[in-house]
């Protein structure tokens, strides 16, 4: 066992840290985790709408990812309704992609010669984005740690080039390569003692109050309200991009995640029932779809200026 | 002759995606081989998740050369039909054509000349169009590109010659993948590229670099490595052909490992413990045997690869498992077998432990699911079925449940179940779809409800059904037998086809999405194979379309027993009272083809197509039913014509009485003894008789032979 704190063998944020510094290496900018609630690290503005266009874009960032739905009040200790994904978008996808990712896991001391990586048959889609792909769930000694995608269409539009997506399941790697079988166990910052900070030290409380916040006390009528809102604002953020040629795609997108999230609460209220359900994906694909061909009339979207 | 070997090396081809694959490569390829011209001896595909391979042998050096007569105009043309038929043909003077002759004048031929092409040239047109149209059911593109393969082609070797000879590369290229003689190894082990000539050394230097490249060696491995692996723990291994089939498609190097998890699991059903582990982990799980008793002493090689493809390594002790349970013999053993893809450095342990924890988690899910689904009663849960949409014009579950319990308790009666047990079963039949397990596993469904109601302690028989209704799900499946059971199964069937039917969602051609295909065969099997005498139609309220549906099913199942398909054809086609009832038609059929066995049958069947014949002529011209009436006594009759008269006096009462008693074989010998007099009849007598009177008598004698037959089925359906 090493002595670094920063190990990824020894605290959750060593892995983070070593993940970074792997794809920086790379060339990728880092970014920080946008500042809004999102179902997956696909839906940062840095994957979805970058995604979109001619323009070459390499990134990797931290994303918190809410999934209301998954909460169980801190209750079971490897479901959680906030947790962290680690997000990398390589456009156009390198010819080493896959070597690359093996890489990244040794960066992080997965050793190829005493673990078994297997690249499964996995393919992505994600409704509300209007996205598909196609690509693997990553297997290490038999546990899903990664997934990876060729992206094929975003938001409605082919991608030409395509992006690479690798998205890792932070908690459950770090999970892994702490050798720790209750993600609230792991150990957080890599101290020893009494300075040692865990998973659970740091997020248990979060937990419990927002599984009563999404699944009981969530203001139902609020959030149809939120919903219908960020719709209409999202809309008329388009109209007027549209009407006088000066896009707004980016704010545009962000009232579209708005209403993704509000539907995604609404879901775990369990106020939605089935055919209600496929309007609302379908209410946020078509949100998605027409920021994705806002994007393509913008500069990084590739317009000719 | 020349070889020509082809490797596509991309990255990971989905396991389920390999054998279809491989198969259409070969098909393609050599097709389009044959359709220029390069006749081969022999050819074989290969697949591994990173490559497809074929390897074709026995080519020709060169097409064929070829001549081909091309017609010209007439001699003495004008000049400009002339210049543009040297054009066409490639001729640069009139000279060079023949002149040929028919009855319509003199023309010019010109003779081409086509030399066949050498094969690479011909092999480097063909594979390109292959890889750009291959029939992937999902394919992508990658990076800036456009082509589109099932996941990224990084490098092709395309090499062609004889074994005598430096194979030499069949160039071209593929969307800026060029073709050549360079391929990889395992991902792990030998990355590095490396050269090869032709099959003998490609496949050798694959096996050099641990890739084995035959899927079927792969498979071979597996299965005799965890067999092995098993018989050292004294276990036997599950075979589980489907996985074997899957897991040697994710892997090149097959390392075949054990891994062992707490015996307290289980607790867990087998069937719950084997679903974790194959669905989640695709391992392989493992029993104690039946004779069995003792775990091998010691040899616990648990987390140490032995497989056939690496080096022994020595033995370490076991104690991933703890002491060894109480074995209970045919159960599950707390071991499972995984397949990996790496001889890896530490003899497999990471690994094994890795698996381990895995497994360990998700069997902690699944006893979880199983502690907490059982908390809840099965009859607590149906109002949760509510929210469960069947279908959207058939209702929720709970609607569906429902109908199922009243007509399970309708047919109880009928097959000899007690009704409330059967309307108890179907309430709870589909009360396990809400627990958490089946939502987990849907493949258990049934199974689970049948080890809650256990659980709870409700009647057997009651338990059973909850399992027993799904069955038979195809031909192969058992039937259920238990009265319960089939009325929960039939009720569950018929309120599917039903329903279906009356939304108008019928199966077309090869379109079945909801299975009543199945569901149908299966109402005829537990209706045939229990003997259960049920009249779908007016008891069950099946319609006649639906009817006509089971029947085809039934024929679909007699033809499959050996039964003549036209027989059956017979039988409905007689029609009579009980055409819904399935165990009277099979019996008519039976009885009918064992008539059709003997002298008298076929010649019955003779006399009787005789008769047929004579009364469709007549009836054309005197109008069809023109001769039903009853014969009339008065008139002079030929002697056979009455003995004929007197034989169905005595016959159609016999008939008739046999067939009230449902004694078939009693119905059809009384038929046969009808084959003398129809013989004598009409040897003797002239049934068009110049007297009108005599003429219709005859025909009415004979329209009655027609009815006493169609009484046990319609002749006329009987081929042959």
């Amino acid at each position: 066992m090493t002595d670094d704190p920063l190990s990824p063998k020894r605290s959750f944020q060593g892995l983070i840290l070593a993940l970074q510094r792997f794809w920086a290496a790379e060339g990728c900018v880092i970014l920080q985790p946008y500042d809004m609630e999102v179902g997956a690290g696909t839906f940062h503005p840095a994957t979805t709408l970058r995604s979109l266009g001619p323009k070459p874009w390499k990134a990797a960032y931290v994303q918190p990812s809410r999934r209301p739905k998954d909460g169980r009040y801190g209750e079971n200790p490897n479901r959680f309704q906030h947790y962290y994904q680690f997000q990398v978008i390589l456009k156009p996808s390198p010819e080493n992609l896959q070597e690359l990712y093996l890489k990244s896991l040794e960066a992080i001391e997965l050793d190829a010669s005493v673990h078994d990586v297997r690249f499964v048959e996995d393919d992505w889609e994600s409704p509300t984005l209007g996205a598909w792909g196609l690509g693997w769930e990553c297997w290490c000694d038999g546990m899903e740690v990664s997934q990876f995608t060729y992206f094929q269409q975003v938001a409605g539009v082919d991608c030409a080039p395509v992006s690479g997506e690798l998205t890792y399941g932070l908690e459950r790697l770090a999970m892994y390569i702490q050798g720790v079988d209750r993600g609230f166990d792991l150990n957080f910052n890599g101290g020893e003692g009494d300075e040692k900070v865990t998973y659970g030290d740091v997020f248990r409380q979060a937990e419990q109050e927002y599984s009563r916040f999404n699944f009981e006390n969530a203001d139902v009528e609020l959030l149809k309200r939120h919903f219908q809102d960020a719709e209409k604002e999202c809309r008329a953020l388009i109209e007027a991009g549209d009407a006088d040629g000066r896009q707004m795609a980016m704010p545009a997108y962000d009232q579209a995640i708005k209403a993704s999230h509000a539907f995604n609460l609404l879901d775990a209220r369990g106020v939605i029932s089935v055919t209600e359900r496929q309007s609302y994906i379908l209410r946020v694909r078509e949100l998605a779809k027409a920021c994705g061909q806002a994007w393509l009339k913008t500069e990084a979207g590739g317009a000719a200026a | 002759m020349p070889d020509l070997l082809l490797e596509l090396f991309s990255e990971e081809i989905p396991a389920r995606m390999q054998g279809r694959a491989a198969d259409d490569l070969k098909k393609l390829v050599t097709d389009a081989l044959v359709e220029r011209g390069l006749a081969y001896e022999g050819a074989k595909a290969f697949v591994t998740p990173r490559r497809l391979t074929l390897v074709v042998g026995g080519l020709p050096a060169r097409q064929p050369d070829r001549s081909e007569e091309r017609k010209g105009p007439r001699v003495g043309a004008p000049e400009k039909a002339l210049e543009g038929f040297l054009k066409a043909a490639g001729l640069s003077s009139i000279d060079q054509a023949v002149v040929q002759s028919d009855p319509k004048g003199d023309f010019y031929v010109a003779r081409i000349d086509k030399p066949g092409r050498a094969a690479p040239e011909v092999i480097a047109e063909i594979v390109p169009e292959v890889v750009r149209g291959f029939p992937w059911p999902k394919s992508m593109r990658w990076g800036s590109g456009t082509l589109r393969w099932v996941r990224p082609l990084h490098s092709i070797v395309a090499t062609f010659g004889t074994p005598q000879e430096d194979p030499e590369i069949v160039r071209f290229d593929i969307d800026g993948i060029a073709s050549g003689d360079e391929t990889r190894g395992h991902r792990v082990h030998a990355p590095e590229a490396f050269r090869v000539r032709r099959f003998d050394d490609y496949e050798a230097g694959l096996l050099k670099a641990k890739v084995v490249l035959d899927p079927e060696r792969r498979r071979d491995v597996i299965r005799a490595d965890a067999r092995t692996l098993a018989e050292a723990q004294n276990l036997e291994l599950v075979e589980d052909e489907a996985l074997v089939e899957e897991v040697s498609g994710l892997v090149e190097w097959p390392v075949v490992l054990m891994g062992a998890f707490d015996e307290e699991f289980l607790e867990v059903p087998d069937e719950v413990i084997r679903a974790t582990i194959r669905a989640n982990q695709k391992c392989f799980v493992l029993r104690r045997p039946e004779d069995a008793g003792k775990p091998a002493a010691g040899g616990g090689r648990v987390g140490v690869g032995f497989g056939s493809l690496t080096k022994q390594r020595a033995a370490a002790p076991d104690q991933a498992a703890g002491p060894a349970a109480t074995p209970k013999a045919g159960r599950l053993a707390n071991r499972f077998i995984l397949v990996a893809n790496l001889e890896a450095a530490d003899g497999g342990a990471a690994i094994v432990a890795g698996n381990e924890r895995v497994v360990r988690a998700r069997l902690a899910d699944a006893r979880f699911f199983w502690e907490t689904d059982r908390k809840t009663k099965l009859a607590d849960r149906l109002e949760k079925l509510k929210s469960i949409t069947f279908h959207e014009k058939l209702g929720t579950q709970y609607e569906r449940v429902e109908r199922i319990s009243r007509l399970a308790r309708e047919l109880a009666p009928l097959v000899g179940a007690d009704p409330d047990k059967a309307e108890q079963a179907a309430r709870l039949a589909k009360a396990d779809l809400v627990t958490e397990m089946v939502g987990e596993f849907p493949e258990l469904q049934g199974l689970m409800g049948r080890y809650y109601a256990e659980g709870e302690g409700l009647d057997p028989d009651v338990a059973a059904a909850l399992e027993d209704h799904y069955k038979p799900q195809g031909p192969s499946d058992r039937v259920p037998t238990a009265p319960v059971s089939i009325a929960v199964a039939l009720a569950d069937k018929l309120d599917t086809l039903v329903g279906f039917w009356a939304i108008d969602e019928k199966p077309t051609g090869s379109k079945d999405p909801y299975a009543l295909r199945r569901a149908a065969l299966g109402v005829v099997r537990i209706v045939l194979e229990n003997g259960l005498r049920l009249q779908l139609v007016h008891t069950l309220g099946v319609g006649g379309d639906l009817l006509a549906f089971l029947a085809d099913r039934l024929k679909v199942q007699l033809r499959e027993q050996g039964a003549r398909h036209d027989l059956a054809d017979a039988v409905f086609a007689g029609g009579g009272a009980s055409s819904d009832d399935l165990v009277l038609i099979v019996r008519r059929v039976e009885a009918l083809g064992k008539l059709l066995e003997t002298e008298d049958g076929k010649n019955l069947l003779a006399g009787y197509r005789r008769a047929a014949n004579i009364l469709k002529a007549e009836e054309k011209k005197d109008g069809t039913g023109a001769f039903e009436g009853a014969t009339d006594a008065s008139l002079p009759t030929d002697p056979a014509e009455a003995s004929l008269t007197a034989a169905l006096d005595a016959a159609e009462p016999e008939a008739e009485a046999a067939l009230g008693r449902e004694d078939f074989v009693a119905a059809t010998s009384a038929l046969a003894k009808l084959r003398a007099p129809v013989d004598a009849f009409f040897d003797q007598v002239m049934v068009n008789a110049p007297e009108p009177e005599l003429r219709a008598n005859r025909l009415k004698l004979l329209a009655r032979l027609r009815r006493a037959t169609r009484a046990v089925a319609d002749f006329d359906r009987i081929a042959g």
